[in-house]
Protein backbone atom coordinates (compact mmCIF):
# COMPACT_ATOMS: atom_id res chain seq x y z
CA UNK A 1 0.00 0.00 0.00
CA UNK A 2 1.39 3.33 -1.02
CA UNK A 3 1.24 5.97 1.56
CA UNK A 4 0.65 9.45 0.29
CA UNK A 5 3.31 12.16 1.29
CA UNK A 6 2.70 13.34 4.44
CA UNK A 7 1.99 17.11 4.41
CA UNK A 8 2.01 18.81 8.33
CA UNK A 9 -1.26 20.59 8.74
CA UNK A 10 0.20 24.09 9.42
CA UNK A 11 1.27 23.31 5.72
CA UNK A 12 -1.37 22.95 4.61
CA UNK A 13 -3.37 25.56 5.70
CA UNK A 14 -1.11 27.48 4.98
CA UNK A 15 -1.26 26.80 1.27
CA UNK A 16 -5.03 26.79 1.49
CA UNK A 17 -4.89 30.33 2.59
CA UNK A 18 -2.10 31.01 0.07
CA UNK A 19 -4.37 30.07 -3.10
CA UNK A 20 -7.73 32.14 -1.45
CA UNK A 21 -7.00 35.28 -3.83
CA UNK A 22 -7.15 32.97 -7.07
CA UNK A 23 -10.29 31.23 -5.89
CA UNK A 24 -11.82 34.39 -5.35
CA UNK A 25 -10.88 35.22 -8.98
CA UNK A 26 -11.66 32.07 -10.62
CA UNK A 27 -14.79 32.12 -9.25
CA UNK A 28 -15.75 36.41 -10.06
CA UNK A 29 -15.07 34.92 -13.59
CA UNK A 30 -18.65 33.10 -13.35
CA UNK A 31 -20.18 36.26 -12.18
CA UNK A 32 -22.79 35.01 -9.97
CA UNK A 33 -25.21 37.70 -11.09
CA UNK A 34 -25.78 36.04 -14.14
CA UNK A 35 -26.39 32.99 -13.03
CA UNK A 36 -29.54 33.98 -11.17
CA UNK A 37 -30.15 36.75 -13.29
CA UNK A 38 -34.42 36.02 -15.03
CA UNK A 39 -33.88 34.26 -18.29
CA UNK A 40 -36.04 37.52 -20.00
CA UNK A 41 -33.27 40.00 -19.53
CA UNK A 42 -32.54 39.42 -23.40
CA UNK A 43 -35.87 38.72 -25.45
CA UNK A 44 -35.05 36.19 -28.17
CA UNK A 45 -38.01 36.70 -30.67
CA UNK A 46 -36.30 33.51 -32.82
CA UNK A 47 -37.31 31.62 -29.50
CA UNK A 48 -40.91 32.21 -29.10
CA UNK A 49 -43.90 30.84 -30.99
CA UNK A 50 -47.15 32.46 -29.90
CA UNK A 51 -50.63 31.31 -30.30
CA UNK A 52 -54.36 31.59 -28.74
CA UNK A 53 -57.00 29.51 -27.81
CA UNK A 54 -60.44 30.24 -27.52
CA UNK A 55 -62.94 27.95 -25.48
CA UNK A 56 -66.43 29.43 -26.98
CA UNK A 57 -68.17 27.19 -24.15
CA UNK A 58 -66.86 28.77 -21.76
CA UNK A 59 -67.39 32.43 -22.65
CA UNK A 60 -69.95 34.60 -20.83
CA UNK A 61 -69.97 37.22 -22.88
CA UNK A 62 -68.85 39.66 -20.45
CA UNK A 63 -67.31 41.56 -22.73
CA UNK A 64 -64.34 42.34 -20.22
CA UNK A 65 -61.87 41.13 -22.75
CA UNK A 66 -62.58 44.28 -25.32
CA UNK A 67 -62.93 46.41 -22.60
CA UNK A 68 -59.38 45.61 -21.22
CA UNK A 69 -58.17 45.61 -24.60
CA UNK A 70 -59.15 49.72 -25.45
CA UNK A 71 -57.61 50.52 -21.37
CA UNK A 72 -54.30 48.29 -22.48
CA UNK A 73 -53.74 50.14 -26.05
CA UNK A 74 -55.49 52.51 -26.16
CA UNK A 75 -58.03 52.12 -28.70
CA UNK A 76 -60.45 54.79 -29.40
CA UNK A 77 -63.66 54.18 -27.04
CA UNK A 78 -66.26 54.81 -30.30
CA UNK A 79 -68.24 51.45 -31.07
CA UNK A 80 -66.62 51.34 -34.41
CA UNK A 81 -62.93 50.57 -33.95
CA UNK A 82 -62.00 47.17 -32.31
CA UNK A 83 -59.15 45.14 -31.84
CA UNK A 84 -60.71 41.99 -29.93
CA UNK A 85 -64.87 42.25 -29.54
CA UNK A 86 -67.45 39.77 -28.81
CA UNK A 87 -70.31 38.56 -30.97
CA UNK A 88 -73.47 36.66 -29.97
CA UNK A 89 -74.63 33.99 -32.17
CA UNK A 90 -78.30 32.90 -32.01
CA UNK A 91 -79.00 29.66 -34.00
CA UNK A 92 -82.51 29.41 -34.69
CA UNK A 93 -84.02 25.81 -35.63
CA UNK A 94 -84.86 27.11 -38.67
CA UNK A 95 -84.21 30.24 -40.71
CA UNK A 96 -81.28 32.86 -40.61
CA UNK A 97 -78.58 32.93 -37.63
CA UNK A 98 -78.71 36.01 -36.21
CA UNK A 99 -75.16 37.47 -35.23
CA UNK A 100 -74.88 40.85 -32.95
CA UNK A 101 -71.99 42.41 -31.16
CA UNK A 102 -73.37 45.64 -29.67
CA UNK A 103 -70.40 47.83 -28.85
CA UNK A 104 -67.94 44.79 -29.30
CA UNK A 105 -69.72 43.70 -26.08
CA UNK A 106 -68.71 45.68 -23.54
CA UNK A 107 -71.65 47.08 -22.60
CA UNK A 108 -73.33 43.35 -22.10
CA UNK A 109 -75.53 42.06 -24.62
CA UNK A 110 -79.52 43.28 -24.68
CA UNK A 111 -82.00 40.66 -24.40
CA UNK A 112 -82.87 39.03 -28.15
CA UNK A 113 -85.99 38.08 -28.53
CA UNK A 114 -85.95 35.18 -31.24
CA UNK A 115 -89.16 35.11 -33.67
CA UNK A 116 -88.38 31.19 -34.28
CA UNK A 117 -87.36 28.80 -31.44
CA UNK A 118 -83.63 28.62 -30.87
CA UNK A 119 -81.38 25.84 -30.99
CA UNK A 120 -78.47 26.97 -30.04
CA UNK A 121 -76.63 30.33 -29.01
CA UNK A 122 -73.26 30.63 -27.93
CA UNK A 123 -70.85 34.06 -27.77
CA UNK A 124 -67.16 34.22 -29.80
CA UNK A 125 -64.85 36.66 -29.16
CA UNK A 126 -62.62 37.32 -32.01
CA UNK A 127 -59.75 39.04 -32.85
CA UNK A 128 -56.50 39.14 -35.15
CA UNK A 129 -55.69 35.54 -35.82
CA UNK A 130 -52.14 36.38 -36.72
CA UNK A 131 -51.82 34.21 -40.01
CA UNK A 132 -48.90 32.53 -40.42
CA UNK A 133 -50.06 32.85 -44.37
CA UNK A 134 -51.47 36.70 -43.37
CA UNK A 135 -52.83 38.39 -46.33
CA UNK A 136 -52.92 41.58 -45.11
CA UNK A 137 -48.71 41.43 -44.97
CA UNK A 138 -49.26 39.98 -48.44
CA UNK A 139 -50.63 43.07 -49.68
CA UNK A 140 -49.24 45.93 -47.68
CA UNK A 141 -47.22 48.15 -50.31
CA UNK A 142 -44.84 49.75 -48.10
CA UNK A 143 -43.64 47.07 -45.55
CA UNK A 144 -45.39 48.46 -42.93
CA UNK A 145 -47.48 45.65 -41.62
CA UNK A 146 -44.97 42.33 -41.36
CA UNK A 147 -44.72 38.75 -38.81
CA UNK A 148 -42.27 39.31 -36.66
CA UNK A 149 -39.79 36.30 -36.00
CA UNK A 150 -42.21 35.70 -32.80
CA UNK A 151 -44.89 34.77 -35.37
CA UNK A 152 -47.38 37.63 -34.33
CA UNK A 153 -48.57 39.80 -37.28
CA UNK A 154 -47.63 44.06 -36.32
CA UNK A 155 -48.28 47.34 -37.79
CA UNK A 156 -44.81 49.60 -37.80
CA UNK A 157 -47.47 53.09 -37.43
CA UNK A 158 -44.71 54.88 -38.08
CA UNK A 159 -44.13 53.58 -41.49
CA UNK A 160 -47.86 52.81 -42.46
CA UNK A 161 -49.08 55.37 -45.14
CA UNK A 162 -52.84 54.61 -43.86
CA UNK A 163 -53.78 53.09 -47.48
CA UNK A 164 -56.31 50.79 -46.19
CA UNK A 165 -55.46 47.64 -48.14
CA UNK A 166 -54.57 45.42 -45.03
CA UNK A 167 -58.20 46.59 -43.89
CA UNK A 168 -59.80 45.20 -47.22
CA UNK A 169 -57.62 42.08 -47.37
CA UNK A 170 -58.36 40.70 -43.21
CA UNK A 171 -61.04 38.00 -43.92
CA UNK A 172 -62.01 38.17 -40.07
CA UNK A 173 -62.28 42.06 -40.05
CA UNK A 174 -59.92 42.33 -37.27
CA UNK A 175 -58.20 45.62 -38.98
CA UNK A 176 -59.30 49.36 -38.59
CA UNK A 177 -58.19 52.66 -39.65
CA UNK A 178 -56.99 54.68 -35.94
CA UNK A 179 -58.98 58.06 -36.28
CA UNK A 180 -56.57 60.27 -34.94
CA UNK A 181 -52.85 58.78 -36.05
CA UNK A 182 -54.60 57.62 -39.92
CA UNK A 183 -52.71 54.30 -40.06
CA UNK A 184 -53.88 50.42 -39.43
CA UNK A 185 -54.14 49.07 -36.12
CA UNK A 186 -55.44 45.76 -34.74
CA UNK A 187 -54.10 42.98 -32.32
CA UNK A 188 -50.57 42.87 -31.29
CA UNK A 189 -51.31 39.85 -28.97
CA UNK A 190 -50.55 42.93 -26.74
CA UNK A 191 -46.83 42.65 -27.60
CA UNK A 192 -45.49 45.00 -24.90
CA UNK A 193 -47.13 42.70 -22.70
CA UNK A 194 -45.68 39.20 -23.95
CA UNK A 195 -42.40 40.10 -24.74
CA UNK A 196 -42.29 40.97 -21.02
CA UNK A 197 -43.24 37.47 -20.40
CA UNK A 198 -47.12 38.86 -18.99
CA UNK A 199 -50.05 37.89 -20.81
CA UNK A 200 -52.46 39.83 -23.39
CA UNK A 201 -54.79 41.71 -21.34
CA UNK A 202 -57.75 40.19 -22.86
CA UNK A 203 -56.50 36.94 -21.38
CA UNK A 204 -55.44 38.53 -18.03
CA UNK A 205 -58.73 39.44 -17.18
CA UNK A 206 -60.79 36.48 -18.91
CA UNK A 207 -62.81 35.43 -15.55
CA UNK A 208 -63.71 31.80 -16.82
CA UNK A 209 -60.04 31.49 -18.55
CA UNK A 210 -61.99 30.83 -21.99
CA UNK A 211 -58.82 32.92 -23.65
CA UNK A 212 -55.45 30.45 -23.83
CA UNK A 213 -52.04 32.20 -24.56
CA UNK A 214 -49.04 30.78 -24.99
CA UNK A 215 -46.01 29.49 -26.15
CA UNK A 216 -46.15 26.46 -29.22
CA UNK A 217 -42.70 25.87 -28.53
CA UNK A 218 -42.64 24.42 -24.69
CA UNK A 219 -44.33 21.31 -24.00
CA UNK A 220 -46.14 22.31 -20.56
CA UNK A 221 -47.54 25.93 -21.81
CA UNK A 222 -51.27 26.64 -21.48
CA UNK A 223 -51.67 26.61 -25.20
CA UNK A 224 -50.14 23.10 -25.97
CA UNK A 225 -52.73 21.88 -23.27
CA UNK A 226 -55.33 23.24 -24.85
CA UNK A 227 -54.86 21.63 -27.96
CA UNK A 228 -53.87 18.33 -26.69
CA UNK A 229 -57.25 18.35 -24.71
CA UNK A 230 -59.70 20.11 -27.69
CA UNK A 231 -61.12 19.72 -30.91
CA UNK A 232 -59.82 22.81 -32.16
CA UNK A 233 -60.90 24.92 -35.40
CA UNK A 234 -59.58 28.00 -37.52
CA UNK A 235 -61.93 30.49 -38.61
CA UNK A 236 -61.98 29.94 -42.53
CA UNK A 237 -59.65 27.84 -42.97
CA UNK A 238 -60.40 27.22 -46.59
CA UNK A 239 -58.72 30.21 -47.03
CA UNK A 240 -55.36 29.13 -46.23
CA UNK A 241 -54.40 31.57 -44.07
CA UNK A 242 -53.48 29.29 -41.18
CA UNK A 243 -54.38 31.83 -38.26
CA UNK A 244 -53.02 31.18 -34.73
CA UNK A 245 -55.99 31.69 -33.04
CA UNK A 246 -57.79 28.41 -32.19
CA UNK A 247 -61.25 27.71 -31.43
CA UNK A 248 -62.49 25.12 -29.53
CA UNK A 249 -66.30 23.82 -29.30
CA UNK A 250 -66.90 26.13 -32.57
CA UNK A 251 -69.04 24.64 -34.90
CA UNK A 252 -69.76 25.23 -38.45
CA UNK A 253 -71.65 28.54 -38.19
CA UNK A 254 -68.81 30.47 -36.81
CA UNK A 255 -67.18 32.18 -39.30
CA UNK B 1 -9.60 47.94 -74.21
CA UNK B 2 -9.17 51.56 -74.89
CA UNK B 3 -11.74 53.99 -74.36
CA UNK B 4 -11.74 55.32 -78.10
CA UNK B 5 -12.75 51.74 -79.48
CA UNK B 6 -16.61 51.92 -77.48
CA UNK B 7 -18.96 53.22 -79.96
CA UNK B 8 -19.31 57.18 -79.75
CA UNK B 9 -22.64 56.51 -78.90
CA UNK B 10 -22.66 54.36 -75.76
CA UNK B 11 -20.83 56.99 -74.06
CA UNK B 12 -23.49 59.22 -73.27
CA UNK B 13 -25.87 56.55 -72.79
CA UNK B 14 -23.34 55.27 -70.32
CA UNK B 15 -22.76 58.32 -68.22
CA UNK B 16 -26.79 58.55 -68.10
CA UNK B 17 -27.16 54.72 -66.80
CA UNK B 18 -24.37 55.06 -64.13
CA UNK B 19 -25.89 58.27 -63.13
CA UNK B 20 -29.19 56.89 -62.96
CA UNK B 21 -27.93 54.01 -60.79
CA UNK B 22 -25.95 56.36 -58.54
CA UNK B 23 -29.08 58.10 -57.79
CA UNK B 24 -30.96 55.09 -56.89
CA UNK B 25 -28.46 53.91 -54.54
CA UNK B 26 -28.38 57.44 -53.00
CA UNK B 27 -31.96 57.48 -52.73
CA UNK B 28 -32.66 54.31 -51.70
CA UNK B 29 -30.04 55.08 -48.55
CA UNK B 30 -31.39 58.33 -47.99
CA UNK B 31 -35.40 56.93 -48.14
CA UNK B 32 -35.23 53.25 -47.03
CA UNK B 33 -35.07 53.17 -42.85
CA UNK B 34 -31.98 52.08 -41.52
CA UNK B 35 -33.41 49.08 -40.08
CA UNK B 36 -35.44 48.43 -43.00
CA UNK B 37 -35.11 44.44 -44.15
CA UNK B 38 -32.91 42.76 -41.54
CA UNK B 39 -35.50 40.21 -40.63
CA UNK B 40 -37.73 40.57 -43.47
CA UNK B 41 -39.40 43.13 -45.59
CA UNK B 42 -40.01 45.49 -42.89
CA UNK B 43 -38.37 47.88 -39.98
CA UNK B 44 -36.92 46.12 -37.68
CA UNK B 45 -36.50 48.80 -35.38
CA UNK B 46 -40.66 48.77 -34.85
CA UNK B 47 -40.28 45.65 -33.07
CA UNK B 48 -38.63 46.91 -30.17
CA UNK B 49 -40.91 50.02 -30.68
CA UNK B 50 -44.02 48.33 -30.23
CA UNK B 51 -42.11 45.94 -27.30
CA UNK B 52 -41.40 49.15 -25.40
CA UNK B 53 -45.21 50.37 -25.61
CA UNK B 54 -45.51 51.04 -21.91
CA UNK B 55 -48.49 48.04 -19.95
CA UNK B 56 -52.07 49.40 -18.11
CA UNK B 57 -52.75 46.24 -16.81
CA UNK B 58 -49.94 45.13 -14.15
CA UNK B 59 -51.03 41.80 -13.90
CA UNK B 60 -52.36 39.39 -10.81
CA UNK B 61 -48.79 38.91 -9.57
CA UNK B 62 -48.17 42.61 -8.70
CA UNK B 63 -51.37 42.40 -6.54
CA UNK B 64 -50.47 39.41 -4.51
CA UNK B 65 -47.33 41.20 -3.64
CA UNK B 66 -49.33 43.62 -0.84
CA UNK B 67 -52.94 42.15 -1.10
CA UNK B 68 -51.92 38.60 -0.37
CA UNK B 69 -55.07 38.29 1.97
CA UNK B 70 -57.46 39.24 -0.45
CA UNK B 71 -55.55 36.56 -2.49
CA UNK B 72 -55.80 33.81 -0.70
CA UNK B 73 -59.60 34.85 0.07
CA UNK B 74 -60.09 34.53 -3.81
CA UNK B 75 -58.12 32.03 -4.86
CA UNK B 76 -59.91 29.32 -2.21
CA UNK B 77 -63.52 30.89 -3.53
CA UNK B 78 -65.60 30.02 -6.91
CA UNK B 79 -63.80 33.36 -8.13
CA UNK B 80 -60.27 31.77 -7.83
CA UNK B 81 -60.51 31.99 -11.51
CA UNK B 82 -60.35 35.94 -11.80
CA UNK B 83 -57.71 38.32 -12.15
CA UNK B 84 -57.94 41.65 -9.41
CA UNK B 85 -58.01 43.49 -12.91
CA UNK B 86 -61.30 42.08 -14.02
CA UNK B 87 -63.48 43.87 -11.99
CA UNK B 88 -60.48 46.75 -10.37
CA UNK B 89 -59.67 47.60 -13.75
CA UNK B 90 -56.18 48.50 -14.77
CA UNK B 91 -53.93 48.52 -11.94
CA UNK B 92 -50.74 49.23 -13.75
CA UNK B 93 -50.38 52.99 -12.12
CA UNK B 94 -51.55 51.72 -8.96
CA UNK B 95 -48.62 49.12 -8.45
CA UNK B 96 -46.02 51.31 -9.54
CA UNK B 97 -47.12 54.12 -7.30
CA UNK B 98 -49.86 52.42 -4.52
CA UNK B 99 -50.82 55.94 -3.39
CA UNK B 100 -50.86 57.87 -6.70
CA UNK B 101 -53.29 56.03 -8.28
CA UNK B 102 -56.18 54.33 -6.75
CA UNK B 103 -58.31 51.28 -8.28
CA UNK B 104 -62.04 51.38 -9.25
CA UNK B 105 -63.64 49.44 -6.57
CA UNK B 106 -67.16 48.68 -8.03
CA UNK B 107 -69.97 49.12 -5.42
CA UNK B 108 -73.00 48.28 -7.50
CA UNK B 109 -74.71 46.33 -9.51
CA UNK B 110 -73.86 46.53 -12.92
CA UNK B 111 -70.35 44.77 -13.16
CA UNK B 112 -71.34 41.55 -11.31
CA UNK B 113 -74.68 41.21 -14.02
CA UNK B 114 -72.30 41.86 -16.65
CA UNK B 115 -71.48 38.13 -15.95
CA UNK B 116 -74.36 37.02 -13.84
CA UNK B 117 -77.23 38.39 -15.51
CA UNK B 118 -79.19 36.17 -16.91
CA UNK B 119 -78.51 35.52 -20.76
CA UNK B 120 -79.36 32.70 -22.71
CA UNK B 121 -76.40 32.48 -24.45
CA UNK B 122 -74.76 31.96 -21.43
CA UNK B 123 -72.88 28.45 -21.11
CA UNK B 124 -75.51 26.45 -18.94
CA UNK B 125 -75.00 25.90 -15.42
CA UNK B 126 -73.00 29.38 -15.18
CA UNK B 127 -74.65 31.15 -12.32
CA UNK B 128 -77.00 33.79 -13.31
CA UNK B 129 -79.70 35.86 -11.73
CA UNK B 130 -82.81 37.70 -12.78
CA UNK B 131 -81.89 41.10 -12.01
CA UNK B 132 -85.61 42.14 -11.77
CA UNK B 133 -86.63 39.45 -9.29
CA UNK B 134 -83.02 39.00 -7.41
CA UNK B 135 -82.98 41.65 -4.07
CA UNK B 136 -83.74 44.61 -7.11
CA UNK B 137 -82.17 47.40 -5.97
CA UNK B 138 -79.79 45.89 -3.73
CA UNK B 139 -75.82 46.53 -4.78
CA UNK B 140 -74.50 42.91 -4.66
CA UNK B 141 -72.22 43.83 -1.74
CA UNK B 142 -75.08 43.89 0.69
CA UNK B 143 -75.22 39.91 0.66
CA UNK B 144 -71.92 38.50 -1.16
CA UNK B 145 -68.83 38.80 -0.79
CA UNK B 146 -66.69 39.76 -4.28
CA UNK B 147 -63.91 37.82 -3.56
CA UNK B 148 -65.84 34.98 -1.73
CA UNK B 149 -69.01 34.94 -3.42
CA UNK B 150 -70.74 31.88 -2.31
CA UNK B 151 -72.74 32.92 0.91
CA UNK B 152 -72.43 30.08 3.36
CA UNK B 153 -75.43 31.27 5.63
CA UNK B 154 -77.72 31.87 2.96
CA UNK B 155 -79.81 35.58 4.03
CA UNK B 156 -82.95 35.01 5.92
CA UNK B 157 -84.35 37.48 3.98
CA UNK B 158 -87.61 35.40 2.07
CA UNK B 159 -88.00 38.21 -0.50
CA UNK B 160 -84.85 36.78 -1.61
CA UNK B 161 -86.12 34.47 -3.47
CA UNK B 162 -90.16 35.52 -2.63
CA UNK B 163 -89.74 38.73 -4.67
CA UNK B 164 -93.28 38.28 -6.38
CA UNK B 165 -95.08 37.37 -2.86
CA UNK B 166 -92.81 39.97 -0.93
CA UNK B 167 -93.55 42.93 -3.82
CA UNK B 168 -97.32 42.14 -3.64
CA UNK B 169 -97.29 41.90 0.44
CA UNK B 170 -95.39 44.87 0.85
CA UNK B 171 -98.69 46.91 -0.78
CA UNK B 172 -101.60 45.16 0.45
CA UNK B 173 -103.14 45.77 4.06
CA UNK B 174 -100.07 43.15 5.02
CA UNK B 175 -97.79 45.08 4.82
CA UNK B 176 -96.93 44.58 8.47
CA UNK B 177 -97.05 41.31 8.93
CA UNK B 178 -93.63 39.36 8.70
CA UNK B 179 -93.92 36.51 6.67
CA UNK B 180 -93.35 34.20 9.85
CA UNK B 181 -96.99 35.41 11.44
CA UNK B 182 -98.68 32.61 9.11
CA UNK B 183 -95.83 30.69 7.56
CA UNK B 184 -93.42 28.34 9.82
CA UNK B 185 -90.33 28.05 8.15
CA UNK B 186 -87.44 25.68 8.89
CA UNK B 187 -83.96 26.15 9.42
CA UNK B 188 -83.09 23.98 7.05
CA UNK B 189 -85.57 25.72 4.06
CA UNK B 190 -82.53 28.84 4.10
CA UNK B 191 -80.12 26.12 2.55
CA UNK B 192 -82.33 23.23 1.10
CA UNK B 193 -86.00 25.08 0.23
CA UNK B 194 -87.17 22.28 -1.69
CA UNK B 195 -85.97 19.63 0.81
CA UNK B 196 -87.56 21.54 3.77
CA UNK B 197 -90.50 23.60 2.66
CA UNK B 198 -91.92 26.09 4.96
CA UNK B 199 -95.14 25.54 6.12
CA UNK B 200 -98.91 26.92 5.09
CA UNK B 201 -101.26 28.13 7.83
CA UNK B 202 -103.39 24.15 8.48
CA UNK B 203 -106.42 26.17 9.07
CA UNK B 204 -109.24 28.74 9.54
CA UNK B 205 -107.85 29.75 13.11
CA UNK B 206 -104.75 31.26 11.93
CA UNK B 207 -106.66 34.03 10.40
CA UNK B 208 -109.15 34.14 12.80
CA UNK B 209 -106.24 34.66 15.61
CA UNK B 210 -106.86 37.98 14.52
CA UNK B 211 -110.28 38.27 12.44
CA UNK B 212 -112.28 36.53 14.48
CA UNK B 213 -110.80 38.25 17.84
CA UNK B 214 -112.67 41.36 19.06
CA UNK B 215 -109.16 42.29 20.96
CA UNK B 216 -107.28 42.28 18.07
CA UNK B 217 -107.97 46.15 17.05
CA UNK B 218 -110.77 47.57 15.71
CA UNK B 219 -109.28 48.23 11.83
CA UNK B 220 -108.76 44.98 11.60
CA UNK B 221 -112.16 43.26 9.85
CA UNK B 222 -113.60 40.62 12.16
CA UNK B 223 -115.69 37.76 11.21
CA UNK B 224 -117.65 34.94 12.83
CA UNK B 225 -115.74 32.13 12.28
CA UNK B 226 -118.96 29.62 13.00
CA UNK B 227 -121.12 31.57 10.36
CA UNK B 228 -118.01 33.04 7.88
CA UNK B 229 -117.32 30.78 4.69
CA UNK B 230 -118.76 27.95 6.66
CA UNK B 231 -116.47 24.83 5.23
CA UNK B 232 -114.51 26.79 3.49
CA UNK B 233 -110.59 27.59 3.91
CA UNK B 234 -110.16 31.60 4.56
CA UNK B 235 -108.11 31.55 0.87
CA UNK B 236 -110.14 29.77 -1.21
CA UNK B 237 -111.60 33.75 -1.41
CA UNK B 238 -109.54 35.65 -0.06
CA UNK B 239 -105.24 35.58 -1.26
CA UNK B 240 -103.75 36.28 2.25
CA UNK B 241 -100.64 38.16 0.24
CA UNK B 242 -103.20 40.48 -0.80
CA UNK B 243 -106.50 40.75 0.64
CA UNK B 244 -109.13 42.78 -0.66
CA UNK B 245 -109.90 45.99 0.24
CA UNK B 246 -112.74 46.90 2.19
Amino acid sequence: MNQPPKMPRREFLSNVAATVPSWLLFLSAFKPERLFAQESEKYDPTKHNYSMGVDIRKCIGCGRCADACKTENHVPREPFFFRTWVERYVIPVEGEVYVDSPNGGIDGFPEYKAESETLRTFFVPKLCNHCENAPCVQVCPVGATFTSQDGVVLVDASYCVGCRYCIQACPYGARYLHPTTKVADKCTFCYHRITKGDLPACVEVCPTQARVFGERNSNSSPIRRFLRFNDVKVLKSYLNTRPKVYYAGADEEVR
Amino acid sequence: MKLSRIPQQIIPLGILFAAAIIGLVVLRAIFVPPTFGEHGHYRAAAVDEISQLPESYAGIKACMDCHSDVYDLKQASVHKGLSCETCHGAAAAHAADPEAAKPVVPTGRNLCLTCHGYLDSRPSGFPQIISATHNPAKPCMSCHNPHSPIISAPTEECAACHAGIANQKAVSHHAELACTQCHTVPKEHFTQPRVFAAQKPAGREVCGACHANAGSGKEIPQIDLATHGGRYMCWDCHYPHSPEAQ
